[in-house]
């Protein structure tokens, strides 16, 4: 048990595949979000065709960053996880190939449809209904394999991590399977089986879901386990760890009303949303708390290691967006935010400041170990990658809160005589400046990515061939 | 919802808040250590152990403060089923009474220029009035006709004094009421392409524009027999159709030969919704008057 490479126990193999895509993905997402970051700037850059336009790519963008970026990420991560903290090879190395070319298909078919304007039209559910299908097979497959290798484990119990991966799992399962029930006419076209309403809250249900199950407690998952090894110290509280488990999964499930708050959805139901939306506040920050505190007694290390730096400050990301989506979720404020970029700057501020900068930690924490080097090829360009990620995030958010306040407030503003005193397009012309800024933010962000592919190349090319000390499992 | 669903409801909302609550007050009450402790649970995994150090004191409370909020909101509004809530708020009570409110205070406001022509409002002493129809125009119209009411391709400007049924006031108004139909037929299979072509040259010739005379002698023979019954012998158009005129340059569609052969082989159909539903006549009133004034100032 020398080094991980030689190591006979674990499958790697899966595992190096998808850290790779999750850099590949990241930066193609990103790069499609900045330009439609600059589409909104210059709106030329559509070229007039219909398949760069707005409507189009901008799913795209989402699909790539959640599913591409966001899942390689999770099944690279949770598939490291639950070999090394169960101490036993994956359940089966064929699903997990299967996974793994399953999931990239599924986002090579969402490149070929959605520009071309094949979609269901549902959020973060744009692709069509046998790209769904596929993407079931693979989740069920994900789910044996993951569950398999947690029931076969050599330890006594099983660690928080895997509980948050699991949850995630069987979740996102049922989401998926549920809001895609549709009628297909053709090859390419569907009708959701729900009407109306009810059709919105579903996909809703989903929408929320979709960030708190995939977006969060699969990236918990990732948190309890990167943090404390980075860190080189124990969780800060086990207790704390299960109420918020299950106090987290129990609520968010419920908050997905909040998106259809003063719409033709039932008064009760967005109370109903808005009040676990609240409670939802305490259990989210239990899971910051959990890996912040964690660090106490090793706070120095942050001044040398911008790997447990990424992890940090995505901690501090997700709390304060789950800080403000419960505030958000509250009918007076949502009056003015609906519908504004205030929405758009929340979502990122969890995205790239929790979501990817934790992936981004968790994928500078492993890309070594699973090649069998020392390190990685350069730690000043890590250092430099923290940087333009929380300056990029930083900016972009910024540009969202003042857009969005701005628009919520030109968009009520009335008149003596009761007539609206702005014009759509005003308030529109209003956030041009606001639009060069977040534009400026992704391109920040994305150049550290651009870092990060490079230097994970020379890692693996080059790299110090030093045996890792850490990369044997440690037992009980 | 039948009572059963409304059951169903309130059982499984308050039992997932009791719930959590449930599990708060148990872990905190089972703590071994009341205060920060280097204990840990005992597993380790891949090198990590946990700590058994209690519940954060000011993260309990938040917890329960908002849980709470959450029993207090849910008795004073309606959330459980078909509990209506203690304050008997609905958001269609809340919007009648924002919408009687606006009535009572801006109603006065409207009535006094609804009293007055659309003539008597261009002038100077009721310049405010011109106003609210600007911005009225502005969050009603400009999506088709521009902010500055200069129209887009399809879509008529409207300061160029131009009209396509007519600029005085009252059918102004009947225009935004009533909404109107402008439909060209196509004439492609009755005049065949190279037909299409001549009558193009002849329809721009009309406006001056330098063409092939031979085509447009050609065009001009089809016209009087096909299109006068519309756009008259004069070529001038008919407002009482929508029938534009063709001597003006002025395009609706565009003037170049491409987009005037496109007109006539393939015909228009131009749209302008009624509005009578979406606005009150005071308010069409005043957007006539600020219609009317840019073409009129």
């Amino acid at each position: 048990m020398s080094t991980a490479t030689e190591h006979p126990t674990y499958n790697y193999r899966v595992v190096r595949q998808f850290a790779i895509m999750t850099v590949v993905w990241g930066i193609v997402g990103m790069a499609v979000g900045v330009l439609i970051a600059a589409q909104l700037v210059w709106p030329a850059l559509n070229f007039d065709t219909p398949w760069l336009s707005f409507g189009r790519i901008r799913p795209l963008h989402t699909n790539t960053v959640i599913f591409a970026f966001g899942g390689s990420a999770l099944f690279a991560t949770s598939y490291y996880i639950v070999q090394r903290t169960s101490q036993v090879r994956l359940f089966s190395d064929g699903l997990a190939k299967f996974t793994f070319w399953g999931w990239q298909a599924v986002i090579v078919a969402a490149f070929i449809t959605l520009p071309m304007g094949i979609t269901s039209t549902k959020e973060y559910a744009e692709l069509e209904w046998p790209i769904d299908i596929l993407m079931g097979m693979v989740w069920i497959s994900y789910a044996i394999v993951f569950l398999g290798t947690v029931k076969n484990r050599k330890t006594s119990h099983i660690y928080v991590g895997n509980w948050f991966f699991m949850a995630f799992i069987i979740t996102v399962a049922v989401l998926h399977i549920v809001n895609s029930l549709v009628i297909p006419v053709s090859l390419f076209k569907s009708y959701s089986v729900y009407p109306g309403a009810v059709d919105a809250m579903v996909q809703w249900w989903y929408g929320h879901n979709a960030v708190g199950f995939f977006l969060t407690a699969g990236f918990l998952g990732m948190m309890y386990y990167f943090v404390p090894k980075q860190a080189e110290r124990p969780i800060y509280s086990y207790r704390l760890s299960i109420v918020h488990f299950w106090a987290l999964i129990a609520t968010y499930i419920w908050a997905g009303g909040h998106h259809l708050h003063y719409s033709a959805l039932p008064d009760w139901t967005q109370s109903v949303a808005m009040v676990m939306s609240l409670i939802l506040l305490a259990p989210s920050w239990g899971g910051m708390i959990n890996g912040m505190m964690t660090l106490s007694g090793a706070w120095h290390k942050l001044r040398t290691d911008p790997v447990l730096r990424f992890l940090v400050v995505s901690l501090s990301f997700y709390g304060m967006s789950t800080f403000e989506g419960p505030m958000m979720a509250i009918k007076t404020v949502n009056a003015l935010s609906h519908n504004t970029d205030w929405t758009i700057g929340h979502v990122h501020a969890g995205a790239l400041g929790w979501v990817a900068m934790i992936s981004i930690g968790s994928t500078y924490h492993m890309i070594p170990r699973l090649w069998g080097k020392a390190q990685m090829y350069s730690v000043r360009l890590i250092n430099a990658h923290f940087w333009l990620a929380t300056i990029g995030t930083v900016l972009y958010i910024c540009a969202m809160w003042v857009n969005g306040i701005l628009q919520g407030l030109m968009w009520r503003a009335v008149n003596e005589d009761g007539t609206l005193t702005y014009s759509f397009v005003e308030a529109l012309a209003a956030s041009h400046p606001g639009y060069f800024v977040r534009w400026l933010g992704g391109a920040f962000f994305l150049t550290g990515m651009l870092l990060m592919a490079y230097n994970t190349w020379q890692t693996v090319r080059k790299g110090s061939r030093a045996p890792l000390v850490d990369s044997a499992p440690q037992t009980a | 919802m039948s009572a059963f669903w409304s059951a169903w409801v309130t059982v499984i909302t308050l039992a997932v808040i009791f719930g959590c609550t449930w599990l708060l007050f148990q872990t905190r009450k089972s703590e071994t250590h009341k205060e920060s402790t280097d204990v840990t649970v005992g597993h380790v995994y891949d090198g990590i152990e946990e700590y058994d150090n209690p519940l954060p004191r000011w993260w309990f409370q938040l917890f329960v403060a908002t849980v709470i909020f959450g029993l207090v909101y849910l008795a004073l509004y309606p959330g459980l089923g078909n509990f209506k809530g203690l304050l008997g708020w609905t958001s269609t009570g809340q919007w009648e009474e924002e919408m009687q409110h606006a009535e009572e205070v801006y109603k006065p406001v409207f009535a006094k220029y609804a009293a007055l022509s659309i003539e008597d409002l261009q002038t100077e002493e009721n310049k405010s009035g011109l106003q609210m129809g600007q911005r009225m125009f502005a969050n009603n119209c400009s999506v088709c006709h521009g902010s500055a009411g200069t129209g887009a391709y399809g879509f008529p400007n409207l300061t160029d004094n131009d009209w396509l049924y007519g600029g005085e006031p009252a059918t102004i108004k009947q225009t935004i009421i009533n909404g109107r139909n402008g439909g060209m037929p196509p004439w492609g299979s009755v005049l065949g392409e190279e037909g299409v072509r001549d009558m193009a040259s002849y329809v721009l010739s009309l406006s001056g524009r330098e063409v092939d005379p031979d085509a447009a002698q050609r065009g001009e023979t089809q016209f009087q027999a096909l299109c006068t019954a519309c756009h008259g012998q004069d070529a001038k158009g008919t407002q009482a159709l929508g029938a534009p005129n063709l001597t003006d340059d002025v395009w609706l569609y565009g003037g170049s030969f491409e987009a005037v052969t496109h007109s006539i082989r393939s015909g228009r159909a131009g749209m302008m919704p009624a509005h009578k539903d979406l606005l009150s006549d005071d308010k069409i009133h005043l957007i006539a008057a600020y219609v009317f004034s840019l073409s009129n100032d």
